[in-house]
């Protein structure tokens, strides 16, 4: 039996059957790691040791029934922009390179209260600023299934790890589609809850209004398993919601009759790549085929999400980057003459250019004279953002469309042109302004065999509805994980000829 | 407003760099400048809707009156505080003379 | 001729509120404690950590409102103000500028020609710096976050001061008001209440303000009141040259008695405000109003009414005692112990306020106990100790608090009225003194008081006047 195959919830039962030990699940998954980490690059930090130790631990309390969850003993992979008592927490950042919180996420306390095995923190755009993990300090990640092509971003470790089977499932984190984005482009599931399903308690922030944790896994049975998991009610943050009804798992339900689907017509125009359009189409008329109702609408205001974003996003980040300043913790420059000095050389050297360049660019909007111009014009289209969103699901249960308009673009392709690199999150971003969950799962590839994914968004604590509709579709497609195609002992040596 | 094309000046690219304590290569003063013209230009397209008598949305739930009640839940968490500290002095963090 | 010159002066009011715990996290606000020992992950800016709102913080807000008339904002919220600075945590201070809990009220003070209202502009709550020492010799400065996070309010008010009398004045009022609703000891020296000047100066008669300069660190009464004076002479002598007074922030320098400009080009004052994505709005209901309203504890003006029902004292003294919440407390507690409020109030008024004014103890700052100030006068009743001796006690309950029956007893200073106790010293006096004794016996009757007071001193004070007297007449029959 290979292990590795497994998916978590999988994994969990033959643990709780005691098939699998938990340091045997633990060894397998940093076996492969180390195999694939001088490739792949997903893990910033890769905790053997106390992967190993938690593996033992966590055994004692399933032997003595104290930990009997489905996902008790499965490892799993946390994003390095989630705080871990005493664990080297970076944000792939230089300026946070020697930092050990002194604090656990709540959503990893949630994680570790249902029994996971934490195998380290996976690497990401610096601070969650990309869509490539290219941005990260600790040097790119690479997509599994063509290492010449990024994983996307921001939580492109975590997408990557699941993908080559590195880790069980992974913990990632959206602020403009960083979650929904590298599951597409890594063919693995990935979901950004309801904003305020999933505490931002010891998220280091980059748009607090926007952020929210979600898990990435190999399939929608996963995600369900690890949002019910981690999502709660946490009085740490003020932002956090009490939810009616935790049982995501209960919606993994093999039926989409008379469900209301509405395409966005918006969501297929300019830019959209033609095996793209195509593999989600085809997604569509399956679940179609299953008996939900298929039909194409005019969302609306599309194009002006991802400037409204960018300046929301860029404003909320500058201020919440301020505290990178050498004083209580992180990186502080060798070498300075009195406080404003050590400040920039500080901030300077310790932060790369794209981080750099959503500061200055949130800095300004917010400056006198341009906050009612830029700001508060982009909380003014957020508003009529949300209310389109509104009119859509007055008619429709779920919105489908494409996670992102092409598949993973080659490596040192996207940053030379920012807005076009912004362009790439036209489909994702809109979620968030709106506070909307949103799931995407693979449903193809394209001609370079790498994945395609489809994003279904819902109306907000619609999770379940979400859960319905792609837990359909992979019983339709009777879809099951699958690896990277050339993943093996001659690891991404093919994809690099 | 959309097709005019944003300038940013050398004082603009200095002010904004004091405001958020970044310091940057002429090189990197250049690009920004560009980056920024740009992003602003895109920004601009905001203008093309009209948004009289929009409220602006930051929060997008109606959620309000999150409290804490006043107890003391924290004890003395000194070390903690300091276990990150890029310089400590005794207790405290030691930072560049803030006052001549 | 000289031009006539008008200040013009508005305030800025921090006041640490009285809560037990900080703004947005559990720890606590108890002044004092090494360096960084009430600190933790929220209220030092650590990665990932987030506010919660203290309600308290809210509801002591939403009595300041209300007590000093300002209408409360029903939907209010936070806004983060950026800038950065070692004692600031985050590099940005959560506060409130666009939709503030109070707004549009004021406060009467009284001034040399009558009453005047003082307006309020706006009431906002907001989260106080760390503490910066800074070391002679090393040229660093050490960051102390103990107070970071303690909750203030500020207070804006109008530009409707003229003079520091005027300034000092609504101080005044607002530190009562406060510390009546309990919602702050307003102590200047721990720097528990604070106020920045605003002040700009012009001709008299002129319609428009002149350029304002705003005054920092003024920590006390008499601060406040030098810089008024200096900062008032500063703009007048530069428009007399000619000259123009630039809008800026200084800095007092109560050693030096000069103000300093903080100017810096490191120093844009462009604090990029925005609303808080990390907390969410305020609601606040007619019905949390009326409950805020309906458990405020009573204000001075209540007080004076009722101590006219309840107290047969001086309106005078009703009026001096009440001036400050701690001189009310300390007299009602006295009053309640001993049952004998009019001798309580002789001595708040007499022999308290002496000792304070000649140790230049604020109200805030008195320590003694109103047990022990009533235990001494149940003393003098019983007739243990004499007037005069109680004096003296009541200096040591003043500084050290001390227990009067136990310290009477253990320095021997009650009253001798015990006859054969009396009667060497007596005798003695009367041998010692033979003019004295003819000239009573001749019908000078002062020439009694002379033996009196010898004997008194004999006594070191600790004898029976009364008795005294009596065995005296008794002896010289």
């Amino acid at each position: 039996m290979d292990i590795l195959k497994l998916t978590a919830l999988e994994l969990g039962k033959k643990i709780k059957d005691k098939e699998i030990s938990v340091r045997e699940a633990a060894e397998a998954a940093i076996e492969r790691a180390k195999a694939a980490e001088p490739e792949l690059n997903s893990f910033v930090t890769l905790d053997e040791e106390g992967a190993l130790a938690q593996a033992e631990e966590m055994q004692r309390k399933i032997d003595q029934g104290e930990a009997a969850g489905p996902l008790a003993g499965v490892p799993a992979a946390i994003k390095d922009n989630m705080c871990i008592r005493g664990q080297l927490t970076t944000c792939s950042s230089k300026i946070l390179s020697n930092f050990r919180p002194t604090f656990t996420a709540e959503a990893v306390e949630n994680l570790q209260r249902a029994g996971a095995v934490i195998l380290g923190k996976t690497n990401m755009d610096e601070f969650a600023m990309g869509s490539t993990t290219e941005t990260s300090w600790y040097g790119p990640t690479r997509n599994p299934h063509n290492t010449a092509h990024v994983p996307g971003g921001s939580s492109g470790g975590s997408c990557a790890a699941v993908a080559a089977e590195e880790s069980f499932y992974a913990l990632g984190s959206d602020t403009g589609g960083s979650i929904r984005q590298p599951s597409s482009f890594c063919g693995v599931v990935g979901m950004k809850p309801t904003y305020g399903t999933v505490s931002r308690y010891g998220l280091i922030a980059y748009g607090s209004s926007l952020d929210q944790i979600g898990p990435i896994t190999k399939d929608v049975s996963d995600c369900a398993a690890v949002l019910e998991a981690i999502a709660s009610h946490d009085a740490k943050d003020s932002t956090s919601i009490a939810r009616e009804d935790y049982r995501f798992t209960d919606a993994l339900v093999n039926d989409v009759q008379g469900l209301r689907i509405g395409i966005p017509r918006d969501y297929l125009g300019d830019g959209l790549d033609g095996e793209v359009q195509a593999a989600v189409t085809e997604a569509a008329k399956v679940l179609e085929k299953c008996g939900a109702k298929v039909e194409m609408f005019d969302l609306g205001l599309v194009k002006y999400a991802i400037p409204a974003y960018y300046t929301i996003a860029a404003a909320e980040a500058s201020s919440n980057l301020e505290r990178f300043d050498g004083v209580k913790y992180g990186y502080r420059t060798p070498d300075y003459e009195g406080l404003h000095d050590m400040y920039k050389r500080t901030r300077s050297e310790g932060f790369g250019p794209e981080v750099k360049r959503r500061i200055m660019l949130g800095s300004f909007v917010l400056s006198s004279g341009y906050y009612d111009a830029y700001y508060l014009k982009a909380l003014r289209v957020k508003a009529l953002i949300k209310q389109a969103f509104d009119r859509a699901f007055e008619k429709y249960d779920v919105i489908l469309g494409p996670a992102a308009p092409t598949t993973a673009p080659e490596l040192g392709k996207s940053l030379s042109d920012p807005i076009k690199m912004y362009l790439g999150d036209i489909y994702t971003i809109s979620v968030n302004l709106a506070g909307l969950p949103g799931i995407s799962i693979p449903v193809g590839r394209d001609g370079k065999g790498l994945p395609v994914g489809m994003q279904l968004i819902g109306n907000v604590f619609q999770e379940k509805t979400l859960f319905r509709a792609a837990y359909t579709y992979e019983c339709a497609t009777e879809k099951q994980y699958e690896g990277p195609a050339e993943f093996g002992r001659e690891f991404g040596k093919e994809a690099r000829q | 407003m959309a097709d005019m094309a944003n300038k940013i000046s050398d004082e603009t690219i200095e002010y904004v760099g004091i405001l958020a304590k970044l310091e940057l290569s002429e090189e990197e003063k250049e690009a920004a400048k560009a980056d920024m013209e740009k992003m602003l230009d895109y920004i601009d397209t905001l203008n093309e809707l009209d948004t009289a008598g929009v409220e602006p949305m930051s929060h997008v739930f109606p959620v309000s009156n999150v409290f804490r009640e006043d107890v003391v839940t924290n004890g003395d968490n000194r070390e903690e505080t300091l276990a990150n500290a890029p310089l400590r002095k005794e207790d405290s963090f030691e930072v560049p003379r803030t006052i001549g | 001729m000289a031009k006539q010159y008008e200040t013009v002066i508005g305030l800025e009011v921090h006041i640490e509120l009285a809560t037990k715990t900080k703004i947005f996290c559990g720890c606590s606000t108890e002044f004092g404690g090494a360096p960084n020992s009430h600190t933790c992950p929220v209220c030092t800016g650590m990665p990932g950590s987030l506010p919660v709102l203290n309600k308290q913080v809210v509801e002591y807000a939403m009595a300041i409102g209300l007590a000093t008339n300002c209408k409360i904002t029903q939907v209010c919220k936070f806004d983060r103000k950026n800038y950065f600075y070692p004692d600031n945590p985050q590099n940005y201070q959560i506060s409130q500028l666009y939709l503030p809990i109070a707004r549009d009220g004021y406060v009467e003070i009284e001034t040399g020609n009558g009453k005047k209202k003082v307006r309020i502009h706006e009431m906002h709550m907001e989260e106080d710096a760390g503490k910066l020492i800074h070391d002679e010799w090393d040229d660093t400065s050490l960051v102390d976050y103990n107070r970071s996070g303690v909750p203030l309010v500020e207070i804006v008010s109008e530009p409707d001061m003229r003079t520091a009398d005027e300034v000092i004045a609504y101080l005044e009022k607002l530190r009562m008001i406060v510390q009546y609703l309990g919602a702050s000891d307003c102590k200047l020296q721990e720097g528990s209440m604070r106020a920045d000047v605003n002040l700009s100066v012009r001709e008299v008669g002129s319609e428009t303000f002149g350029t304002r300069t705003e005054m920092k660190n003024l920590n006390s009464f008499k601060a406040i009141a030098h810089a008024i004076e200096g900062e008032r002479q500063r703009q007048i002598e530069l428009l007399e040259e000619g000259k123009e007074v630039i809008q800026e922030t200084r800095r007092w320098d109560d050693n030096k008695e000069h103000s300093y400009a903080m100017r810096s080009k490191e120093d844009a004052q462009d604090y990029r405000y925005f609303p808080e994505p990390d907390l969410v709005p305020i609601v606040i209901s007619d019905e949390w109003i009326a409950r805020v309203k309906a458990a405020q504890p009573e204000l001075r003006s209540e007080k004076l009414e009722r101590y006219k029902k309840e107290f047969d004292i001086p309106e005078y003294d009703a009026e001096i005692i009440t001036e400050s919440k701690k001189t009310a407390d300390l007299f009602e507690a006295a009053a309640a112990a001993c049952g004998k409020p009019k001798k309580v109030a002789n001595w708040i008024m007499v022999e308290v306020f002496r000792l304070m004014k000649e140790t230049g103890t604020e109200p805030e700052d008195l320590t003694f106990s109103p047990e022990n100030l009533a235990k001494l006068i149940d003393l003098v009743d019983a007739g243990t100790i004499n007037g005069t001796v109680a004096k003296k006690v009541f200096e040591k309950i003043f500084t050290d608090n001390v227990d009067p029956e136990k310290y009477v007893e253990e320095q021997g200073l009650k009253t001798v009225s015990d006859e054969g106790a009396l009667k060497e010293v007596v005798e003695q006096v009367i041998a010692a003194n033979p003019k004295a004794v003819e000239d009573y016996k001749g019908g000078k009757e002062k020439a009694l008081g002379a033996l009196m007071g010898q004997t008194m001193r004999a006594m070191k004070g600790k004898a029976d006047p009364g008795v005294v007297n009596q065995m005296l007449r008794d002896m010289l029959k």
